[in-house]
């Protein structure tokens, strides 16, 4: 039994992780090519729309493996949770289904237009068409962003007597205070995501003196589409998400800054340190006295409640990893912020395409936001732990009963094979297209 | 309530195999028939813009079973474990087949994604035959051992096969030699109905060809259809129950029939298109019929110690499902749209797309 729940979630984990790699580059890519598209229609300057077909490639090629890795997604509550979706299907069973109806259908019939049907529709209607692609892709994030809302703060439902949960508000599926916080969060980090990737790989032509027209377009969109994003993810979005963890879920927020003991006059904020959770305390520790009381209430002496004001049995379970995962995730986000500033400064004083150290820098970011992007969903997810259902159900109670671990290891080993050869092909496939760079085109 | 959503899946069920299975069908003819690069061309253009939005609806029938009954979801996902991940597995083989193949220019390359095009549809076709065979047949719901149920009455799990592959086993699995008729029934429907869109869609040099094939593989396919129904009161002492009570269902297997008999006639067709509407009038009638003959079971117990799972006692909560409507309506109207959308502008021979040149 405890093996089948270990299995179960690492397989979920592995699975959901390698998936997330891809979404995230489509919903921020999708934003970036619709802009390139508009640039063009304005401008009717060719370079705009080389740009757009140049990133379509690598949309499509990214998305073909954000599909491929979905539909196991989406079985796996079957499959391997299957009393979860038993009792609460009638649930989150209609985020889910939403989301199967109304983006991705949007998405697939429009990405075959937008893929092979410039030439057949014109250039306003292939834009329409790629602003589709864009919004269905969005429409995804906020559908499944929702179920995963419901998850960590249940809204709108009943239990039976049965232990199943029913639905009694639908309406309250979509007002979770949950639910706008994570979402604008959430799509924030994948805009950074993809500006890193767009800007790191003009700076890469910049610096090898290739496609020098594109280096500087690519890194210059880059770096003002992560600034912003950078900046919205951390204020208000990411500030909006810690103060809801604080006010409905402060057992996991005590655990993921790091806060053993409660402190008389304001709580310090921790900057580094490791947890020790055998004796209560964090080891190496550097923090700054008050500032997490000030950025979670507005006052330098609020309260906040310690691990110690808690019984160990509601801890989440992994204590290190969500402090870790957390501190990677805002530790990413400031580095991003401070590297984004200087090269926007750079930028506006017209000297960054010569500014040798900030190209090498942008190039090598490029995985830091996947990372930061995992960082934050290890973040939510480890801290919802041990619950699949926060404070009502737990996950030991949600594995499906008949499936033996043998089965479910099977199946583990199987996604990582398989995955692990997804991922080289992508990889090489990716560097090729990288490689062989945009190409210019006199006329459409 | 129930009934609506059961009728909304299953017309969802149809409209999938029907879709994903022309591309299937592709992909069993190009594993068998395509030689030139020429006509691996063609087949591929045929579907390059419609299989994923065709696998869409994959998707979409999961969804709205996980949330109109989930309790089935929750029961046959978890007791079908294996071959569903193998046939997650084929679909992941299939996609990457079809979209990987065109980013190298080198021989072997091609090579290997062709063939992984075609096999993980050869196998998907079978798949899903033989998953229909499952649940004609039914599984032992509880578990039951000596008469006593070891799990909840509703779950189950089956292997891939028992030593017999027998249906009547009390262990049963999930390939048996009924189950494997069905299989064989997926694979050459699916590829007639494939080899039916390409001829539809293209002006490849193959399409002559094709309908020789399809007049041989129809041979065979009514031999299969022959056997599984003389086989199915092995299964169901009393298959045609539900037929017998409501004459007017017999619509389903006319279809079926006027579907399979009609392709004879094949080679005598002026217009491109009428193969696939054969083609696609045997696929609707079959899973209607079948569909028809287990109402209102959609999982029938092989023990009698625990009851089947019938539509009514799987189904989300009354209010779940009412709300459920206004949305899906919605839904299904703007699919409907983009539907219509995408089949315009890629209506006609699509020999010249160019698929998988991005
Ligand atoms: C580039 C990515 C990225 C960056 C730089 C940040 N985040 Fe984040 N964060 C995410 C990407 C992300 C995410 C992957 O999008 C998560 C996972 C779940 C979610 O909704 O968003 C997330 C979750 C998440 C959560 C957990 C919410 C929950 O439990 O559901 C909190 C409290 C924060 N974030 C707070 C922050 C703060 C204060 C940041 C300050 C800089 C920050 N994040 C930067
Ligand atoms: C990209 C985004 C996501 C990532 C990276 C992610 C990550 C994880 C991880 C690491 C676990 C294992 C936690 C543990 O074992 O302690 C997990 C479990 C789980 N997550 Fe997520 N998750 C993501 C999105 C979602 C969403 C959107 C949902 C719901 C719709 C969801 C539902 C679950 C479930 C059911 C489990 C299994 C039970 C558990 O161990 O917690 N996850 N996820
Ligand atoms: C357990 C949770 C998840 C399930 C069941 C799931 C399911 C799926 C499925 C079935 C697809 C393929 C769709 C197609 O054929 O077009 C897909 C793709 C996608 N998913 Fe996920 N997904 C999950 C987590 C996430 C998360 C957390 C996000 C973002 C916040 C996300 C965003 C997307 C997007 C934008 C796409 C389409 C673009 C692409 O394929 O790259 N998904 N997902």
């Amino acid at each position: 039994m405890e093996d089948m729940l270990f299995y179960d979630r690492m397989q979920f984990a592995f699975t959901i992780t390698f998936h997330y790699l891809f979404p995230q580059l489509t919903m921020g890519l999708s934003l970036m090519i619709v802009y390139f598209k508009w640039r063009f229609l304005r401008t009717k300057i060719d370079k705009y729309n080389d740009a757009a077909k140049f990133w379509m490639k690598i949309f499509a090629l990214n998305f073909a493996m954000g599909v491929v890795t979905g539909i196991p997604m989406e079985f796996q509550f079957g499959t391997n949770w299957a009393k979860f979706s038993e009792l609460t299907g009638g649930i989150i069973g209609q985020t889910l289904a939403m989301e199967g109806m109304f983006s991705f259908f949007l998405e697939s019939s429009f990405l075959g237009l937008f893929l092979f049907g410039e030439k057949l529709m014109g250039q306003k209607l292939h834009f329409l068409t790629g602003f589709l692609v864009f919004l269905g892709s969005w429409a995804s994030g906020y559908l499944i962003i929702a179920t995963h809302s419901w998850m960590q703060y249940p809204v709108g439902y009943e239990i039976l007597e049965n232990g199943k949960f029913v639905l009694n508000n639908f309406g309250a599926l979509f007002s979770n205070p949950w639910l706008m916080p994570a979402f604008l969060h959430n799509q924030m980090g994948s805009v950074i995501t993809s500006s890193f990737v767009v800007a790191s790989i003009g700076a890469f032509y910049l610096l090898n003196n290739k496609h020098s027209e594109f280096g500087k377009l690519f890194v210059k969109t880059g770096v003002i589409f992560g600034l912003i994003s950078s900046i919205l993810v951390a204020f208000p979005t990411g500030d909006w998400a810690a103060k809801n963890v604080a006010t409905h879920q402060p057992v996991t927020f005590a655990a993921m800054e790091g806060i053993f003991e409660t402190e008389d006059g304001g709580a310090e904020i921790i900057l580094i340190g490791q947890p020790d959770v055998g004796n209560k305390k964090l080891d190496n520790k550097i923090a700054v006295p008050n500032v997490l009381s000030f950025l979670t209430y507005q006052r330098w002496d609020a309260e906040i409640k310690g691990l110690n004001e808690f019984d160990e049995s509601v801890y989440p379970t992994n204590i290190p990893g969500l402090y870790y995962s957390y501190h990677i995730m805002v530790g990413l986000g400031t580095i991003f912020i401070g590297l984004l500033l200087i090269a926007s400064i750079q930028l506006f004083r017209k000297k960054l395409y010569a500014t040798k150290w900030v190209l090498w820098a942008l190039m090598f970011m490029l995985p830091f936001p996947y990372i930061a992007n995992t960082a934050g969903w290890y973040t939510a997810e480890l801290g919802r732990q041990p619950w699949l259902v926060y404070n009502l159900l737990r996950t030991a109670d949600g594995i499906s009963p008949t499936v033996s671990s043998g089965n479910t290891l099977f199946t583990l080993l199987g996604f990582i094979g398989l995955y692990a050869l997804l991922g080289l092909l992508f990889i090489m496939l990716a560097v090729k297209i990288i490689n062989k760079g945009p190409e210019t085109s006199k006329h459409i | 309530m129930e009934l609506f959503w059961y009728i909304v899946l299953m017309t969802m069920l149809t409209i999938y195999v029907i879709l994903d299975g022309y591309d299937f069908g592709a992909g069993i003819i190009h594993l068998f028939f395509a030689k030139t690069e020429k006509d691996k061309k063609a087949i591929t253009n045929a579907i390059g813009p419609f299989w994923d939005a065709n696998e869409v609806w994959l998707i979409a029938v999961g969804g709205v079973l996980f949330f109109a009954f989930p309790t089935l979801y929750a029961s046959s996902f978890s007791g079908f474990y294996l071959p569903l991940m193998m046939i997650l597995w084929l679909l992941i083989f299939r996609a990457i087949g079809l979209e990987l193949r065109g980013q190298i220019k080198n021989r072997m390359w091609e090579a290997i994604w062709d063939k992984a095009f075609g096999i993980a549809s050869l196998l998907l076709a079978l798949f899903f035959g033989i998953a229909l065979g499952n649940i004609v047949r039914g599984v032992n719901l509880g578990m039951v051992t000596d008469g006593v149920s070891t799990h909840e009455p509703h779950f189950f799990f089956l292997p891939l096969w028992n030593s017999s592959f027998s249906p009547h086993a009390e262990h049963l699995g999930v390939i048996d030699w009924f189950t494997l008729i069905l299989g064989l029934v997926g694979v050459v429907s699916l590829a007639i109905h494939g080899a039916n869109w390409i001829i539809f869609k293209t002006n490849s040099d193959l399409n002559p060809k094709l309908k020789k094939v399809i007049f041989n593989l129809n041979f065979v396919l009514l031999a299969l259809v022959i056997i599984s129904l003389s086989t199915w009161h092995i299964i169901d002492p009393n298959p045609f129950r539900n037929f017998m009570e409501h004459p007017w269902l017999i619509i389903f297997p006319l279809m079926t029939f006027t579907g399979l008999l009609g392709l004879f006639k094949v080679k005598a067709f002026k217009r491109d298109g009428l193969g696939f509407l054969f083609s696609t009038l045997f696929l609707l009638g079959g899973l209607a019929s079948t569909v028809a003959s287990i109402f209102p079971k959609v999982l029938p117990s092989t023990n009698n110690v625990n009851p089947s799972l019938t539509l009514y006692n799987v189904a989300a909560h009354e209010y779940g499902l009412s709300v459920g409507v206004y949305w899906f309506v919605i839904a299904a109207l703007l699919v409907g749209i983009y539907m219509f959308v995408q089949y315009r502008v890629f209506r006609g021979k699509l020999d010249d797309v160019g698929y998988g040149e991005h």
